[in-house]
């Protein structure tokens, strides 16, 4: 380096200063851009209270509607007191507890789901988006065919062939179905962010594709995903609701939101408005949750905006 | 120099220790394609078609001619960004197209770019630090981990940036200043040739004399060699000892460059040189003006013959149908392709009543050049 | 060009220009003491200050400036077309043939905006509409201002495309924008400009985008037909060799201020501000080898938080203290010039 230090002594070059005296990185923009949204504050609040249900229960609800002991006929379907604001259960269960204990099971497969589809949505989107050719006709048109498919049918086929259905199965079924919008949306944020001068530059150094993907493109496509991936979490949570109430996801005596509504159906039509009214409200905010979170972080990661 | 500059470029065979570039007859042609799930190729696109050329140490050759002409391609096949389709290019002695991934890294210290747009040439989520400091990472041998902060502030020092910003991000700088991280980037590696692809063209009327100013010290300072490759001629003019002219993916003249700019033979050159303006008006209506017909061709069905002939005041038939070779035409003795090379004073002023030099180049005193020209 | 008279206002009949008296002797465009603010997020950027010129019959004003000097917005207020909010004109009159168009009610603009003041921007691709033939776009304009029908619409649209020097225009009319080279969609351009024969147009960077040789077919264009209609034009650019090629008189602009006014001779040759002295002998010229290129030290200052006093004494060579407290005014200078220098006497010296 001795000829470079031998540079710096050239006279008369003063140093420019940047334009801004914050040090803010994007993604430091992107966090202040969030904490000045109030629908980012509302969504992630409630985002916090509903996975807190979905991980300690215990937290929100004393007793879980499976103990021994905690349901009783004699409660069945009565309706909402102000002990009990929630009611029971046809079951005779609290429909307040029956609904804490049930989101671990609605949220643990939409979590599942989006890690698996976001890992597969990732890889396969930057293979095709990186690599291109061959490869990319391959994996677009295989995208091409799963999207195609009619998700509620496809997902009714599949699940109907296992006899026993639980957590893994539904994720299967549910990523299986749910991985080509990431794909696609990888793909064209990595087709742009290919072609950025910068990348260009990282090869003229002599880096690898391997150190370019992990240096590069990751960090500068990723933003669109993580974005569908947020509003994909509150649709797999209404997905697998749905998949239960058709009689295909989860069977009792698993508590479900799903199987709260399924059960809800009939009774509600006899007056019992409280045994569908009320699981219906739990999926509604939380699916228009993780969407006003999505749109938060949208419009924070959206430098169009700024 | 000049003299046996030209005797190296025909007699190709015998390479002097001082030249660190030797392109020959290299060619790029992109495959242009239908369809979807069948591509089929439906001809080529030939940005670069057989361009030969040599950079000496030290030497800055300025590579100009409209947007795409090829310019940029062939800063891309220098720097290996491109695999060439036909051709070779030799790095200090070493031929590139023979060398595997390793090789090629290894080669790829010798030579650099610096890329046109400050804004995506640098990625926006890194530190400054970061970027000039890539080129470490890439290759790891170069500085020993713990002292990379202190190579990368001195980079930084050298393009006159303050190395204490070395935490800052990309968009804290202003077009001027991202330009000298990529040259900071560019220089980490230290490099014995840079490729500068319009590094100026992006940057204000007010900040681009400071990069430039910037490049001629480091020249001086480190004994790099440039290949300069812009559309401003003016700054082209400024900073090169030699000049190629590209059009359609051939150079079509190439000499140094008082002979590229007050002597120029190949009527390309002459209508380029003669349309840019000159920030001063008392040249008004003095200057010979050729105004060009048309745009450039496309360069997937360039015109046979002299790619120029379209557009060309001078074409006759012959130039349809033969390719004018690049070789020693004129009496300044330097290369040119053109079948009826002939020199033209075209930047100074033709000292004339200014009647009679209203829009063309009437008065030129050159026998046979017709004045061109088709506007009312 | 984009806003176009609707056929109702054209059918009423009373003409929108009733009640407006224009002075035929006054100049053809008076701007004075223009003033133009953003309100942005970081605060109230002052994009245009105290900006006044003249310009006349077939007369050609060079504006020169950097990006970001307020150029662009000077010639959007005099056209009426500012997006409002975030911009407001704040202050300042814009006098054509004597009647301040800021003072018009909406309708009366855009009928002068149509018929006396045209504009010519330097993205020809994203000012043409990309749906319809270029034939149709020219003339609409027939159609929709002069009441013209189809066939005689057609005919000054072949006419227009003719003029402006694009071969084979009859067939030509029925191309869209996307199938024309970049200086052929510049010359559509100024077509669109001239079908309604203004009296000015304003060409907002026309030739930034094309290569130098096009460059040149187009500048040669736009000069001609200025010479033979006798247009008032106002020619925008960063380019000191293009103005210096075309312009009658120039006006400089930095950092949202007019600060040197000349005619074109006079500010090439002797400049009396610090600015312009230090922009002409920053650039590189075909003609010469070998010149030191002056560095203009810094950067051009944000709008919102400008530096007291002259707004370019942070890079100026000839700043003294003085230049960091009072803001200077527009000096005359001999010559039927001004200069918004305390120190124009010394710069015209050096
Ligand atoms: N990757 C590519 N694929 C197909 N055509 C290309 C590619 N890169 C450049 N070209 C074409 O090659 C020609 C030369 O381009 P370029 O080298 O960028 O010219 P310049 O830098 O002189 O403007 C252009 O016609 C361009 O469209
Ligand atoms: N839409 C806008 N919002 C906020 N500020 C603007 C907007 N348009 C222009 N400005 C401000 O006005 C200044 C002048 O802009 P402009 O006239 O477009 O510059 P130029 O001289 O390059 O044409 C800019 O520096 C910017 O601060
Ligand atoms: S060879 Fe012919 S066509 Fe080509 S430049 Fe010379 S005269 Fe013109
Ligand atoms: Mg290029
Ligand atoms: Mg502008």
């Amino acid at each position: 380096m001795s000829d470079f230090l031998a540079a710096q002594d050239s006279a008369g070059h003063e140093h420019a200063q940047p334009r801004s005296d914050q040090n803010r990185s994007l993604w430091g923009d992107v966090r202040y851009e969030l904490m000045r949204n109030p629908v980012f504050w509302v969504s992630s609040v409630l985002v916090l209270v509903i996975l807190s249900m979905a991980f300690a229960p215990q937290l929100w609800a004393e007793t879980s509607p499976t103990a021994r002991g905690a349901c009783r006929l004699e409660n069945a379907r009565v309706e909402p007191s102000a002990a009990h604001p929630f009611g029971y259960t046809n079951a005779g269960c609290d429909m307040w507890s029956s609904l804490v204990y049930g989101t671990g099971k609605s949220v643990i497969v939409a979590i599942l789901v989006t890690i698996g589809t976001v890992i597969v949505g990732v890889t396969l989107g930057t293979v095709a988006g990186y690599v291109g050719g061959f490869a990319d006709t391959v994996i677009s048109r295989v995208t091409d065919i799963f999207f195609g498919l009619p998700f509620i049918l496809g997902a009714l086929v599949f699940l109907a062939i296992f006899p026993d259905r639980n957590v893994w199965t539904l994720t299967a079924v549910l990523t299986m179905f749910g991985w080509t919008s990431l794909t696609r949306v990888m793909r064209g944020s990595v087709i742009s962010t290919k072609q950025k001068d910068y990348v260009d530059a990282a090869r003229a150094l002599g880096a690898t594709n391997f150190f370019i993907i992990r240096k590069h493109i990751l960090a500068n496509s990723i933003a669109p995903v993580i974005v569908l991936a947020t509003i994909g979490l509150g649709a797999y949570i209404s997905a697998e609701a749905t998949l239960t109430f058709l009689g295909v996801g989860y069977q009792r005596p698993t508590v479900s939101w799903g199987l709260l509504v399924a059960e809800g159906q009939n009774l509600a039509l006899a007056g019992f408005w409280h045994l569908l009214v009320l699981p219906c409200a739990f999926i509604v905010v939380t699916v228009l949750s993780f969407i006003l979170l999505g749109d938060a972080l949208r419009d924070a990661l959206d430098p169009r905006a700024r | 120099m000049s003299a046996d500059m030209t005797e190296t470029e025909q007699v190709t065979e015998d390479t002097g220790d001082d030249v660190v570039l030797e392109v020959r007859d290299v060619k790029k042609h992109f495959p242009l394609t239908r369809g979807i799930v069948f591509k089929r190729t439906v001809g080529h696109v030939q940005a670069v078609d057989g361009v030969t050329l040599q950079l000496e140490r030290g030497e800055t050759l300025g590579v100009v001619g409209e947007s795409g002409c090829g310019k940029s391609t062939f800063g891309r096949l220098l720097m290996g960004l491109e695999r060439p389709t036909a051709g070779s290019i030799k790095l200090l002695g070493e031929e590139m197209a023979g060398l595997d991934a390793r090789g090629l890294r290894r080669m790829r210290r010798n030579i650099q770019i610096v890329l046109q747009d400050p804004y995506s040439s640098l990625d926006p989520r890194m530190t400054v630090g970061d970027i000039v400091g890539e080129p470490y990472d890439v290759h790891t041998d170069v500085v020993p981990k713990q002292d990379r902060r202190k190579a990368v502030q001195d980079l930084l020092d050298v393009v006159g940036l303050n190395p204490e910003h070395i935490n800052r991000y990309p968009h804290q700088f202003s077009g001027g200043q991202r330009q000298r991280i990529g040259i900071a980037r560019a220089l980490a590696l230290r490099p014995k040739i840079l490729v500068c692809d319009e590094p100026v063209s992006a940057l204000d009327v007010s900040v681009q004399a400071q990069v430039v100013n910037l490049l001629e010290r480091l020249q001086d300072e480190l004994g790099l060699s440039y290949v300069f490759i812009a559309h401003d001629l003016s700054v082209v003019r400024h900073i090169s000892d030699r000049i190629a002219v590209m059009y359609l993916g051939k150079v079509v003249e190439i000499g140094d460059e008082m002979e590229i700019y007050e002597h120029p033979t190949h009527p390309y050159t002459q209508a380029l040189l003669s349309a840019v303006p000159v920030p001063d008006p008392r040249l008004r209506g003095h200057r010979d003006h050729i105004v060009l017909e048309g745009d450039v061709p496309s360069p997937a069905n360039p015109p046979s013959g002299c790619r120029f002939r379209t557009r060309c005041w001078k074409a006759e038939d012959v130039c349809a149908k033969e390719e004018p070779q690049l070789v020693v035409r004129g009496p300044s003795g330097h290369l040119s392709a053109c079948h009826f090379a002939e020199e033209r004073d075209v930047i100074h002023a033709i000292d004339i009543p200014t009647s009679a030099a209203d829009d063309d180049g009437s008065g030129d005193p050159s026998p046979g050049s017709v004045a061109p020209g088709p506007t009312a | 060009m984009s806003e176009i008279l609707t056929e109702t206002e054209r059918r009423s009949n009373k003409s929108p220009l009733s009640g407006v008296s224009f002075d035929g002797s006054a100049p053809l465009l008076e701007v004075e003491d223009l003033e133009v603010e953003f309100h942005t997020r970081d605060g109230i950027a002052h994009a245009v200050n105290n900006v006044s010129f003249t310009l006349r019959e077939g007369e050609t004003l060079g504006i020169l400036g950097e990006s970001g000097c307020g150029k662009s917005v000077t010639a959007q207020a005099i056209m009426g077309i500012l997006d409002t909010p975030p911009a407001k004109v704040t202050g300042g009159q814009v006098r054509y043939r004597g009647v301040d168009l800021l003072q018009l009610e909406e309708k009366t603009r855009r009928h002068i905006r149509a018929n006396k003041i045209a504009i010519i921007f330097q993205d020809a691709l994203s000012s043409l509409n990309p749906v319809f033939t270029v034939g149709w776009q020219l003339g609409e304009l027939y159609r929709k201002h002069a009441g013209a029908s189809r066939a005689q619409a057609k005919s000054k649209a072949v006419e227009l495309l003719d003029l402006v020097g694009i071969p084979g225009a009859p067939a030509r009319i029925n191309s869209f924008p996307h199938q024309f080279s970049g200086g052929m969609r510049q010359r559509v351009m100024i077509a669109m400009a001239l079908a309604l024969e203004p009296d000015i147009i304003i060409a907002d960077e026309p030739t930034t985008a094309l290569d130098v040789t096009v460059q040149a077919q187009v500048m040669t264009l736009l000069s001609d037909l200025q010479r033979e209609m006798r247009l008032g034009l106002i020619l925008i650019t960063h380019d000191m060799g293009v103005v210096a090629d075309v312009a009658d008189k120039i006006c400089v602009m930095y950092a949202g201020h007019a600060v040197e006014r000349a005619d074109v001779y006079e500010i090439y040759e002797r400049p009396a501000h610090p600015y312009t002295k230090a922009l002409l002998e920053s650039i590189p010229r075909v003609d010469q080898k070998g010149q030191d290129l002056t560095v203009i030290k810094g950067l051009p200052p944000a709008l919102v938080d400008p530096p007291p006093g002259c707004s370019f004494h942070p890079r100026c060579a000839f700043a003294r203290d003085r230049c960091t407290t009072d803001e200077p005014p527009l000096y005359e200078v001999p010559g039927n010039r001004l200069s918004a220098c305390h120190y124009w006497e010394e710069v015209l010296e050096s």
